[in-house]
């Protein structure tokens, strides 16, 4: 197996890398009723040629970033801002239509095998086979990668106890459980494989405060006795406060700040306060109070006077 | 090395045991299956035994021709379930939303389709004998001067390139989530009318006994009928196991090539994706 040396080496690299979607496009009766800068701006997306009836998005639009072999690196942004597009990119399930993505100097297109080998991922949609008990579904995943089905077991066993999931859920129907405890099943597919770099996406949306805790924990755990780098996106301020050491803002597919969380804050902070994160993200993505004007658009005049 | 092939071997068992769960927990669903086709089976089988009074001839070899369907019923109940277990492991996949773990884990797709052939050969042979055991029952057959041997050998021969053309449909549910899975039930009709299952194809249009040599499963049913009902065809049993190792050969290779294709343009495109 694949063994980085030294702690200083660059476990992902993120080098100008742009994924445009085609989707449905708005109809043209609605295209013709945008105010005219909105046009001129989406004009110049011309990178991939969209197809009849569609409209390319840039979920993607040049991100670069690095990030170091043992760290905790955070990826914030409002939805659609392209953080889910962007582990995906870096899991290999979709292509860059432009820019270079490694892992430990590992081409995520050319070495797909030996990056796959690395990683693992942990999505907000805890997607398994529903009719299946965890058991069954975390032994078909840990063997994908190689591990046996005992060993598989009784770890499965030890780090769903830690998530405190039932014992006797462990053996029925995963379609029976709430979605937290199909979350926590989803922690520990990922956990299973031992990987290097694990990409979380959203891997604490709809846990309780306490198992929460216990994620974080466990995530600061493998970074520490695994040598581990991990890549997190979360909602939760918080969250990305107390575990990253780095954190970037995505907002429309770009980057737009990338520092530790007390970089961040000391980029906005004004009159010598420290604002919170959640303060940093609204004023950084650019949605931190409604306008006057935008609520004249759907709200009756008498109201707003 | 060692290690190598033990991982190996992990990953086609993971997709073996996996879909041997699946079946252990939709058992309600096995059991309404093997019943339909039982039915299926039998009211097939049945014409033959009708044969005489539906005509009016007194000089019908019932036995033979209950014989000869019975094979095609069973040849074919045997090769469309190879088919639809590996053109359907996809749409399930998407169905359950599994495929972005399934793609993403470090499995090259020859050790994923060799464990899901594996899988789909096993629980063919049981789901058709079954089948063959309970419509045999109905009938007094004569199989003494049977070759079972070389029946067997066929249908396995017989069965690769069906992988194969499996392989090439799962393409169809990786591209359209929602309509491929239908879009399969076509190339399991084409294959239907073709193959002369129920009937020799030399009764099919011209056109039709064209494309009919294009069907392995033309090969699977003369090789077993010459295997089963001796005496019907004089040619030797190789001359039909050539063409469906050839075309083995050609389908499973070319089924893996046009799925990493397919696999490719699904990670260009970004239609893997479901929710999330
Ligand atoms: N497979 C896809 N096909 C088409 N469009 C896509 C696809 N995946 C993402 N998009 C689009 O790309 C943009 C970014 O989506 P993405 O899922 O990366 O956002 P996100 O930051 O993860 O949002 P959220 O916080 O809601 O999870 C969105 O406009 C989305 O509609
Ligand atoms: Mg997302």
């Amino acid at each position: 197996m694949f063994k980085p040396t030294n702690n200083t080496q660059v476990a992902v690299l993120v080098d100008d890398v742009v994924k445009q979607f085609n989707v449905a496009a708005v109809p043209v009766w609605r295209k013709l009723i945008r105010r005219s800068h909105q046009a001129a701006e989406n004009g110049n997306s011309t990178e991939l040629k969209a197809r009849r009836g569609k409209e390319v998005i840039t979920a993607v639009d040049h991100v670069t970033f690095n990030v170091q072999q043992n760290e905790i690196f955070g990826v914030l942004g409002p939805n659609g801002s392209g953080k889910s597009t962007l582990i995906r990119l870096l899991s290999t399930l979709l292509l860059p239509d432009q820019g270079r993505i490694e892992v430990f100097g590992l081409d995520i297109e050319k070495n797909d095998m030996q990056v796959k080998r690395l990683i693992n991922r942990v999505s907000v949609d805890a997607a398994f086979f529903k009719k299946l008990s965890p058991k069954e579904n975390l032994l078909y995943g840990a063997r994908l990668y190689g591990v046996s089905g005992p060993e598989a077991n009784r770890k499965a066993k030890e780090i769903l106890k830690r998530l405190g999931l039932r014992e006797s859920s462990y053996t029925s129907p995963m379609e029976d459980m709430s979605r937290g405890m199909q979350q926590k099943v989803a922690i520990a597919r990922a956990f299973l494989s031992q990987p290097i770099v694990l990409l979380l996406d959203e891997p604490t949306t709809g846990l309780d405060p306490r198992s929460k805790l216990e994620v974080q924990a466990f995530i600061n755990e493998l970074r520490d006795t695994h040598n581990a780098t991990i890549l997190i996106t979360t909602h939760d301020m918080n969250e990305a406060d107390a575990i990253c050491d780095r954190i970037a803002i995505l907002d429309e597919g770009k980057i737009v700040a990338l520092d530790t969380p007390d970089g961040l804050k000391k980029l906005v902070s004004h009159n010598g306060q420290t604002p919170s994160l959640e303060e940093v993200f609204m004023q950084l993505t650019g949605k931190e109070l409604v306008e006057k004007d935008d609520l004249t658009d759907f709200v009756p005049e008498k109201v707003l006077a | 090395m060692i290690k190598g092939l033990q991982l190996e071997f992990r990953q086609s068992y993971a997709f073996i045991a996996r879909n041997f769960n699946l079946v252990k927990r939709y058992w309600g669903w096995e059991v309404v299956w093997l019943a339909y086709s039982i039915a299926n089976a039998l009211s097939v089988t049945f014409i033959g035994a009708g044969a005489g009074e539906i005509t009016g001839q007194t000089d019908i070899d019932t036995d033979f021709l209950i014989t000869y369907l019975l094979i095609g019923t069973l040849v074919w109940r045997f090769l469309a379930s190879i088919f639809n277990n590996i053109s359907e492991m996809i749409a399930w996949e998407r169905w359950e939303g599994t495929i972005e773990y399934t793609f993403m884990a470090p499995v090259r797709r020859f050790n994923q389709m060799l464990g899901q052939t594996v899988f789909a050969i096993i629980y063919s042979l049981i789901f058709t004998v079954i089948i063959g055991a309970v419509v045999a029952s109905f009938f007094e057959l004569d199989f003494s001067e049977a070759d079972l041997v070389s029946a067997t050998l066929i249908l396995l021969v017989g069965s690769l390139s069906f992988v194969g053309i499996g392989v090439v449909a799962s393409i169809l549910p990786l591209l359209y989530p929602e309509r491929g899975a239908q879009m399969t039930n076509i190339v399991q009709a084409f294959f239907l009318l073709v193959s002369g299952i129920y009937y020799p194809i030399s009764v099919l249009p011209k056109w039709l006994q064209v494309l009919a040599r294009f069907s392995p499963a033309t090969y699977v049913l003369e090789g077993m009928r010459a295997a089963l009902l001796p005496g019907t065809v004089d040619k030797e049993l190789t001359s039909f196991v050539w063409p469906l190792l050839l075309m083995g050969l050609v389908m499973l290779p070319l089924g893996i090539y046009l799925f990493q294709r397919a696999e490719r343009y699904t990670k260009r495109t970004g239609k893997l994706k479901r929710s999330g």
